[in-house]
């Protein structure tokens, strides 16, 4: 997410949409479309819905633009607006059955890993394929929110500790301790799965 | 000082960010050194957090983007952000 913005002095694009040039919003917005949308979409688990809530969170920090403190960094502020949006939608639809926000019951329990004696690496080229695609992604989808939420700011958006408890509204110590359960969950749903991805399929893999 | 292949377990996030005490560092890599277990846990895990992190893992819908600034295009004109003055 960094990569991108050298060169940009987000406070003075800030300033000037707030004096009367709301076209810089559109600049100021770009490098984070991404994170937005799948920040929404890891509470959300519907494309639509994710969709709708990111123009909803953009709308609103232009809205609240005025409110941004300069000592916070945009792309936090930003993150944390998307994920009250998201909430707040996933409260209004889910008024029976909701997946709760709060900590799991077992947060203080013990995580243990899927036990292997060896890892063959596998590569960043399996992505291609749909059927690992599709692992990857119900095994985020598996995790309780909580977790899902820091996993996916840490390691996905990479936001830092210290970004992603912003972020989240939480300390700097459950940041590390709900990403530590977060993946330790991921290896112990995936490190099976991916070792046992159809053999037949590995010629399309470099290590075949 | 030995450390239990369980106790190792719980510094693996911690290790991958290079958050733990200079202490506990020497003595998972000491552990990590020679239990395969261990190694092939944190080889697991780091390579999870690779293929998770990779872009095309969640791919925007078509024509995301465009639908977006559309949108704050046609919203934005009726909305002024308000100044910190008030002004």
């Amino acid at each position: 997410m960094t990569d991108v913005l050298a060169g940009r002095d987000e406070a003075q694009m800030i300033a000037s949409i707030l004096a009367g040039n709301s076209q810089v919003f559109h600049e100021l917005i770009r490098p984070y479309e991404r994170s937005v949308y799948v920040m929404a979409l890891s509470l959300l688990q519907n494309e639509a819905d994710a969709e709708d809530t990111a123009q909803e969170a953009f709308l609103k920090a232009f809205r609240s633009l005025a409110s941004f403190r300069a000592e916070a960094k945009f792309s936090t502020w930003l993150i944390s607006i998307t994920l009250n949006e998201a909430r707040s939608r996933l409260r209004r639809k889910n008024t029976v059955k909701m997946e709760s926000l709060d900590e799991p019951q077992d947060e203080q329990g013990h995580i243990s890993p899927a036990l292997l004696r060896d890892w063959r690496e596998i590569p960043s080229e399996a992505v291609e394929r749909q059927e690992v695609r599709g692992l990857l992604q119900q095994a985020i989808a598996g995790l309780p929110p909580i977790y899902r939420e820091i996993f996916l700011l840490r390691d996905v958006e990479e936001l830092s500790i210290d970004e992603s408890a912003k972020a989240l509204g939480i300390t700097v110590a459950a940041v590390k301790v709900r990403l530590h359960r977060a993946r330790l969950m991921l290896q112990k749903k995936l490190a099976p799965q991916l070792k046992q991805i159809n053999p037949k399929k590995r010629r399309w893999l470099p290590w075949s | 000082m030995v450390i239990e292949c369980k106790h190792v377990w719980d510094h693996i996030s911690g290790y991958l960010d290079g958050t733990l005490d200079p202490e506990v560092l020497a003595v998972v890599q000491k552990h990590l050194e020679h239990c395969e277990l261990c190694s092939a846990i944190l080889d697991s895990t780091r390579n999870i957090l690779i293929l998770t992190a990779d872009e095309r893992v969640f791919e925007l819908p078509l024509g995301y983007s465009e639908r977006l600034h559309a949108r704050l295009e046609a919203e934005m004109q009726s909305i002024v952000p308000k100044k910190p003055d008030g002004g």
